[in-house]
């Protein structure tokens, strides 16, 4: 049996909501403050590397809803796409674009592409570390019985 | 309209492929296609090739290097191509009866279509790159159809040996070729014979793409894969030793031979390659029982034969070599197609078992044998008799040289004449050849005409092209002239009595009485046969290299990992520190002390640094390497780095989480049975790389000379990148084609881990569902 603790589970459940946030903040603050699609996903890691220490492999698993290694997958072809699309109007590949709106609420809003391009790189790290905690970690739960 | 005809051949290939469940035998007619159009482009532009007119085609690939892919095609490229094509949709035509309509004939079909596109590129490529990327092709392809039958262990190894031979000469010849397009400072082909370069840069090179053509064409000593490719289906082979592949050199010295001649050591290379060829083949030839076999060694002694004619580079010869490789097609594919359908229909092709082949059915299969025999053994008057006249008439009024080549090829002649008479006999007469009679096939019934029809086609072809020279003096004429501007043809049954005429008829009757003679012959031979064949040369080679191979990864892969550690970590540190102390290269010491903060952080490096080396168990140890980390996300911070030092605490903390992972499957504490020299050799190591990587640091960092690109960036990164964190728009913008290649690295690695990981234990059960996972 896995021995767990009530004081470390209690914490990393508090935490982990918050360190996805900021992950994901970071992702998009990226562009302009400190952070980017590498930190945020390293973040995320983070945060799901705690919830495997915690809760044990099934439950970093559970964080995310589909097969770990359909992230990178996904990453990939999102920052292969981005790095693409600027030739189908005959500019140079990774010329990134900006897209401005100005929405009711949240005043002035820009996106560029280069923004799609490091979500890739966050898919690509997150689904990083689920793989390798996939890989590396499973037999000891399994004897566990899965927590 | 060349590119055009390439694809044909591929898409044709495709469309088989993709029907091979519902073609059934009309796969054979939709893989035909290719040499159809082939042949009929060649009709459309018959009267401007035969006017010294090329068509050419060129389409840029990449501008800045200067490829290009260009294609071309003379005069000779034409004949080559009436051979590939005309024989290949012959064989098509022949294929299509000989296979079943399973799906296995299928792919059969749609590889042979690609191997004829191969061969056709080889032959209208001008560019030698565009020519070397054909060229392999056809290795590959006939890799493919060699080992067809993949079930059959003999067969893979066939087909591997095949391979390892052809693409191991190809090599050599792909630099022999960048060897030659740099001496000439062209990679095209027209412009190289036209203004050949000269020196031993160029012979060095000439003897490399000399090597890639002596491969390719089964040249002693490379010939040993050909007799082995005998195991692909007898439509391949067909194919094969006729019009492709093994011509695909012969074809390449033709295209060379007129302006590298004269060049180091070619005429004499490969005037003797040639004749040992020629002769060896030739004697080996009238050894087998199995009929293929013979007509192999046949194949590779006809070779030897093309090679010298094409090799001396003079222009009667080359006329010769022509006519030639005309004649050698279209009596070695009706050939092989005899044995084909002599094998289909019997379920034998060893002479010692055949039947006899009585029966009207079988009448047009043995006049097809023996006109095709009396082509190969040149008898008048068929298309292999003008051919050989030209041979020896082309030798005959050369200078003193020559001599001894004529006398190599009559002797060459002599054994193909003697070979020739045992292959009809064998089909003719059962029991003529072959010592013991064993228990014969039963007799069968006729094959199908619509199978006999190809190799009647043939057949016919050249009893027409022998008792009317006309009918292709003009086509060998041109292509003589396109490969050598002084080259003249004119094919005539009737020179009047002249000395290759009376040389003819000696080869002849000395033929006849080595046949007649093929006891005592085939003793002496059998008394005097080598004691290696080129198949256990061959063996012996790959074991050898197998063998040195385990033995050096033994060495440089001892499976220590301290070792290799070590030996990375100091080639690591020595290697720069050579070229770093060879110039003047000491900027000074930096201060001390650069920010107060830096002395408490430094302390805690150390400390942990030091702690994590000498801590007994491992768990501490990768805590404290925890600590050397996060201390340092913390000097950068104070160096206001905060995406840096957000990286630095993001990378820490997982890998803190992976090693507990790694952790799980070592054993607690560290092993103490380290010896005392053992930690010294340690501690210096350690100290070498610390030292090294202290030095430079400093030195890397005091060596600036040119402005940091990085001022530049940070101007950039607004009004280019559109964002303030110049950090992240280095990363996703201004090199964010280095991030992509990263990333994808990052993927790789990570299918990487979780394959070695899983290796040897049975797939995680993916069907739990949620309920289970939180019971």
């Amino acid at each position: 049996m896995r021995l767990r603790s009530v004081i470390l589970d209690t914490t990393v459940r508090l935490v982990f909501d918050a360190a996805l946030v900021l992950s994901v903040y970071m992702l998009f603050a990226g562009h302009n403050q400190p952070g980017g699609g590498f930190v945020g996903g390293l973040v995320a890691g983070a945060a799901i590397g705690l919830r495997y220490v915690a809760g044990g492999l099934d439950e970093a698993l559970a964080v995310v809803p589909v097969r770990p290694s359909l992230l990178p997958a996904v990453g990939l072809a999102l920052a292969v796409g981005t790095a693409l699309w600027p030739r189908a109007g005959d500019e140079p590949p990774l010329d990134h674009r900006v897209f401005e709106w100005h929405l009711p609420a949240l005043g002035d809003v820009a996106l560029t592409t280069a923004t799609i391009f490091d979500a890739g790189v966050y898919l690509i790290v997150v689904g990083l570390v689920l793989m390798v905690l996939d890989g590396l970690g499973d037999e000891g739960d399994e004897e566990a019985g899965g927590g | 309209m060349l590119f055009a005809l390439l694809g044909i051949h591929a898409a044709s290939a495709a469309a088989v492929l993709a029907g091979r469940r519902r073609l059934g035998r009309a796969a054979w007619l939709v893989g035909a296609l290719g040499p159809v159009a082939v042949l009929v482009w060649l009709a459309a532009n018959a009267a401007r090739l035969a006017g010294g007119e090329a068509v050419e085609a060129r389409a840029e690939w990449v501008r800045g290097l200067a490829l290009s892919l260009d294609l071309r095609v003379d005069a000779f490229a034409a004949l080559m191509l009436v051979l590939v094509a005309g024989i290949g949709a012959l064989v098509f035509a022949y294929a299509r009866r000989y296979f079943g309509p399973t799906p296995r004939a299928a792919r059969a079909a749609a590889v042979l279509a690609l191997f004829a596109g191969a061969m056709t590129g080889v032959v209208v490529a001008d560019n030698v790159l565009v020519l070397y990327v054909a060229w392999e092709l056809t290795s590959v392809t006939s890799y493919l159809l060699i080992g067809l039958n993949d079930d059959d262990a003999g067969a893979r190894a066939a087909a591997q040996h095949a391979l390892l031979v052809t693409a191991l000469g190809g090599l050599a010849m792909l630099a022999g070729l960048v060897l030659l397009g740099q001496q000439a400072g062209t990679f095209r082909l027209s412009e190289l014979v036209a203004a050949p370069p000269s020196g031993t840069a160029t012979a060095v090179a000439l003897v490399l793409v000399l090597v890639g053509a002596f491969t390719k064409s089964a040249q002693y000593p490379f010939h040993s894969w050909l007799p082995g490719a005998m195991v692909a289906p007898t439509p391949v082979s067909a194919y094969l030793h006729a019009a492709a592949m093994v011509k695909a050199g012969v074809y390449l010295i033709a295209r060379l031979a007129p302006s590298f001649a004269d060049v180091g050591v070619w005429r004499p290379l490969v005037v003797t390659v040639g004749l040992a060829t020629m002769v060896a083949g030739g004697l080996r030839a009238l050894r087998p029982f199995d009929l293929k076999q013979l007509l192999a060694f046949g194949t590779i002694s006809q070779l030897g034969f093309l090679v010298v004619l094409f090799g001396i580079g003079r222009p009667e010869a080359t006329v010769a070599g022509c006519a030639l490789l005309l004649a050698h097609g279209l009596f070695k594919a009706a050939l092989f197609m005899v044995v084909g359908i002599v094998d289909h229909e019997t379920g034998t092709r060893d002479v010692r078992r055949l039947p006899a082949l009585a029966g009207p059915g079988w009448r047009a299969v043995r006049a097809v044998a023996v006109v095709g025999a009396a082509s190969m053994a040149a008898v008048p008057p068929l298309a292999g008799f003008l051919a050989k006249e030209e041979a020896y008439g082309a030798l005959v009024d050369g200078p003193g040289g020559d001599r001894l080549v004529l006398a190599g090829i009559v002797a060459g002649s002599v054994l193909t004449a003697a070979y020739s008479l045992r292959f009809a006999a064998a089909l003719l007469r059962p029991g003529v050849v072959g010592g013991d009679p064993g228990p014969r096939a039963p007799a069968s019934h006729a094959p199908p005409a619509g199978f006999v029809a190809p190799a009647v086609v043939l057949a016919a072809a050249t009893v027409v092209l022998g008792i009317a020279p006309a009918t292709w003096s003009g086509l060998v004429d041109d292509a003589a002239h396109a490969l050598d501007p002084r080259a003249h043809a004119h094919l005539a049954l009737w020179h009047g009595v002249t000395a290759p005429l009376l040389l003819s008829v000696a080869t002849l009757a000395a033929g006849v009485a080595l046949f007649a003679a093929r006891r005592p012959v085939a003793a002496l031979q059998a008394a005097a046969a080598p004691p290696v064949s080129g198949t256990q040369v061959y063996d012996a080679a790959v074991r050898g290299v197998l063998r040195g191979a385990a033995r050096l990864t033994a060495v440089v892969q001892p499976g220590s990992l301290p070792l290799y550690a070590g030996v990375i970590l100091l080639t690591a540190a020595v290697a720069p520190t050579v070229a770093l102390v060879s110039g003047a290269w000491w900027p000074g010491w930096p201060d001390a002390v650069g920010h107060p903060a830096h002395v408490p952080v430094a302390a805690l490096l150390v400390v942990g640094a030091v702690a994590s080396t000498v801590a007994r168990r491992r768990f501490a140890a990768v805590m404290l390497l925890g600590v050397v980390g996060y201390a340092m996300a913390v000097l950068f911070v104070v160096q206001g780095a905060p995406d840096l030092a957000l990286t630095q605490f993001g990378v820490e903390t997982l890998f803190v989480v992976v090693f507990l992972l790694v952790l799980r499957r070592l054993p607690d504490r560290f092993e103490h049975r380290r010896t005392r020299t053992g930690r010294l050799v340690r501690l210096g190591v350690s100290a070498v790389v610390g030292a090294f990587v202290m030095v430079a640091a400093v030195a890397a960092a005091g060596s600036r000379t040119a402005e940091p690109v990085s001022r530049a960036m940070s101007e950039q990164a607004w009004p280019e990148g559109h964002g303030r964190n110049v950090v992240n728009v280095i990363l996703v913008d201004i090199r964010g084609f280095d991030t992509l290649g990263e990333i994808t690295v990052l993927v790789a690695a990570a299918i990487g881990i979780v394959a070695l990981a899983r290796a040897g234990r049975r797939p995680r059960d993916r069907a739990r569902t949620p309920e289970e996972v939180g019971s």
